[in-house]
C-alpha cells in the first residue's frame, strides 16, 4: 500500500510541482495518472520509491516512510519504468541488462538466471538473449527496460508514459500484458497522456492538474466529467465524445468502452 | 556542481545585462591582471568588494553568492596549503603576516572566481557567441562554443535522468570502496555518452536541413554596439588597470598587521 499524505514538492530551481497531493493506493490497484505537461504526474510517482523525497508531508510504501529509506531498498518493492529506455541501457546484451537490478538487489547466479529467462520470455525478448540492447529497434528497448524491472518481481509497477512511441500493434499487446500483471495481484500505476489507452484498460484514474489532484475515480466517471478534464487539459475518449453529441436520443453520456457502446447501440437500433 | 550553478546564466534585464560583452571581457581581464600583480590583503579586498555593487546591479546575488560558496572549498585549500608551507619554512612558527598573506591568497582566487562568475552570469551564451564572432573568430567555432555551452543545462538534466533510472533499478552510487565508486559511474556515463552522440548526429542533420553553410557570409539580427555606458565601462576598466600598477610599483601598499601593530 502507497500512501501519500499532503506532499508538497518543490525542485531545487524553485518550481513547486506538487502542492499538497494527499493519495492512498491500496494493494492490487490499477491506476492512470493523466494530466497535462508539468501537472506533477512524473515528480508525483517519483516519490513512491523515493527518488524524490517531499518537501512537506510524507509518504508510506507499505508503512514505512521514504524520508529514511534508500532508493535501492524502496526499489525492490516499486519497479520504476523510465519513459525513455536509452535512460537505462548499457549493457552489451539484452541478458546482462536484465540481470543488472538482480545482481543489485543480491540475488543469487541461479536465482537471477532463472529469473532473467523468465523476463525474458514474458515479453517475448528471448530470442535477443544475446543480442546488444542498441540493435533493437524503439518498441523492442522499451521491452527490455520493462523486462529489466519486471525481473525483481516487484509488488507495485509504476510506468512512465509506456505508450509514447509505440505502434497501435505494440500498444495492445502493452495493454493485455498490463492487465495481466494486475491479474496477477500487481499494483500498478501508469502515468500517460493516451486517454484512448486508458479508456479501453477502465482502471481507476487520476486527474492532475497544476501540482493538485482534480479528479480521482473509476475510469468511466473520471474520463466522462468534461469539466475536470479540461481543467486537465485531457478531451474525453473518442466513443465518449459520441455518445454526448447523442445524448439527445436518450443515450448514456458515461461510456468510455467500445464493446459496451456497440451494445447499447444494437439494443437502440432494436437488433437485440 | 554549485560552482557551474554560479556560471549559469539567467536571463534578467539589467543595467549590466545589456552592456556588450567584448567590454564586460576586457573589464574581467583588468581584473585579472590587478589581482595576479599584488601579493597584498588590502588591494585584494579593494578589488572584490568593488564587484558587489555590479552584482546588485545586474541583480544576480543569489547564483553569485552561490557560485562563491561553490570555490569556499578550492579557497579552504589555498588557505591551508599556504598556512601549513609558511609555517614548515619559518620553522614551526607562525605570524600575523602569514596568515595575512595566506589570506591574501585566497582572496586572490575568490576575486578571479568572482569576476569570472559575473561575466557568465550576466552574459548569454547567444550574446558570447555574437561577441565572438564580431571579433572575427570563424563561425565554425563560434557555433561550436555556444552549442557547447547552450547543451550544459541538457545534459545535466540528462544525467539526473539517468542517475534515477539506475538507482531505481538498485544501483548504489556511494557504495564500495573508491574503485567500486568509480566502477558505478559506469552506467550512468555509457547512456550519457551515447545519447549524446545521438543528440549531436540528430543536431547536425538539422543544422544541414536548415541550410547550415551556405552562405559563406552570414548576416546577423543583432549586431553589437558599443554605447555609452560600454564606454564608461571602457573607462573603468583602464582607469583600474593603471591604478593597480601604478600603486604596484609606485605606492607603498600598508599590511593590516603592520596597521594593527601585531
Amino acid at each position: 500500500m502507497i500512501e501519500v499524505e499532503d506532499v508538497h514538492f518543490t525542485y531545487p530551481i524553485g518550481v513547486e510541482a506538487l502542492k499538497g497531493v494527499s493519495l492512498t493506493i491500496k494493494d492490487g490497484e490499477f491506476i492512470a495518472i493523466m494530466g497535462q505537461n508539468g501537472a506533477g504526474k512524473t515528480t508525483l510517482i517519483k516519490h513512491f520509491n523515493g527518488l524524490l523525497k517531499p518537501t512537506k508531508g510524507e509518504v508510506l510504501v507499505d508503512g514505512v516512510n521514504t524520508k529514511n529509506t534508500s532508493v535501492a531498498k524502496l526499489a525492490r518493492n516499486v519497479g520504476f519504468v523510465f519513459q525513455n529506455p536509452d535512460n537505462q541501457l548499457f549493457c552489451e546484451t539484452v541478458e546482462e541488462e536484465v540481470a543488472f537490478a538482480l545482481k543489485n538487489f543480491g540475488f543469487k547466479e541461479t536465482t537471477w538466471k532463472k529469473r532473467v529467462t523468465w523476463a525474458l520470455n514474458l515479453l517475448g525478448l528471448t530470442e535477443y538473449r544475446k543480442t546488444s540492447p542498441f540493435m533493437l529497434s524503439g518498441g523492442e528497448r522499451k521491452r527490455v527496460a520493462l523486462a529489466s524491472v519486471l525481473a525483481w518481481n516487484p509488488k507495485v509497477v509504476a510506468m512512465d508514459e509506456p505508450t509514447i512511441g509505440q505502434d497501435y500493434q505494440q500498444k495492445e499487446i502493452l495493454r493485455q500484458f498490463i492487465i495481466q500483471l494486475n491479474t496477477q495481484g500487481k499494483t500498478v500505476v501508469v502515468v500517460t497522456h493516451d486517454v484512448e489507452f486508458v479508456a479501453e484498460c477502465n482502471p481507476r484514474v487520476i486527474l492532475m492538474s497544476e501540482g493538485k489532484i482534480v479528479a480521482d475515480g473509476v475510469g468511466n466517471k473520471v474520463l466522462t466529467d468534461v469539466d475536470r478534464l479540461t481543467q486537465a487539459s485531457i478531451v474525453p475518449p473518442q466513443i465518449t465524445q459520441i455518445f454526448m453529441r447523442l445524448a439527445d436520443f436518450g443515450l448514456p453520456v458515461d461510456v468510455i468502452d467500445i464493446y459496451e457502446a456497440r451494445e447499447i447501440l444494437l439494443k437502440r437500433l432494436g437488433k437485440k | 556542481m554549485s560552482v557551474f550553478d554560479g556560471l549559469r546564466f539567467r536571463r534578467v534585464s539589467s543595467p549590466i545585462h545589456v552592456l556588450d560583452p567584448r567590454i564586460k571581457f576586457l573589464y574581467v581581464c583588468s581584473i585579472f591582471v590587478v589581482a595576479i600583480i599584488f601579493w597584498e590583503l588590502l588591494p585584494l579586498l579593494i578589488l572584490f568588494l568593488m564587484q558587489i555593487p555590479f552584482v546588485l546591479l545586474a541583480r544576480v546575488q543569489k547564483e553569485w553568492v552561490r557560485s562563491l560558496r561553490g570555490a569556499a572549498f578550492l579557497a579552504a585549500i589555498i588557505f591551508s596549503t599556504n598556512i601549513i608551507f609558511r609555517f614548515i619554512y619559518a620553522n614551526y612558527t607562525l605570524t600575523a603576516h602569514d596568515i595575512e598573506y595566506a589570506s591574501a591568497m585566497m582572496l586572490r582566487f575568490v576575486v578571479l572566481v568572482e569576476s569570472f562568475s559575473i561575466f557568465f552570469l550576466t552574459t548569454s551564451p547567444d550574446h558570447l557567441g555574437l561577441a565572438l564572432e564580431q571579433s572575427h573568430v570563424p563561425y565554425e567555432f563560434c557555433f561550436a562554443f555556444t552549442t557547447a555551452v547552450r547543451f550544459v543545462p541538457v545534459l545535466a538534466d540528462e544525467a539526473q535522468t539517468i542517475m534515477d533510472a539506475q538507482k531505481s533499478r538498485g544501483l548504489e552510487l556511494e557504495k564500495g570502496n573508491f574503485l567500486k565508486r568509480v566502477r558505478n559511474y559506469i552506467p550512468i556515463l555509457i547512456p550519457l555518452i551515447i545519447s549524446a552522440i545521438r543528440r549531436s548526429l540528430e543536431l547536425a542533420e538539422a543544422m544541414e536541413s536548415r541550410a547550415w553553410g551556405a552562405i559563406e557570409k552570414r548576416t546577423n539580427l543583432y549586431i553589437l554596439k558599443i554605447r555609452k555606458a560600454d564606454y564608461l565601462l571602457i573607462l573603468i576598466s583602464i582607469l583600474i588597470l593603471i591604478v593597480g600598477v601604478y600603486i604596484k610599483f609606485y605606492v607603498f601598499v600598508p599590511s593590516f598587521s603592520d596597521f594593527l601593530g601585531l
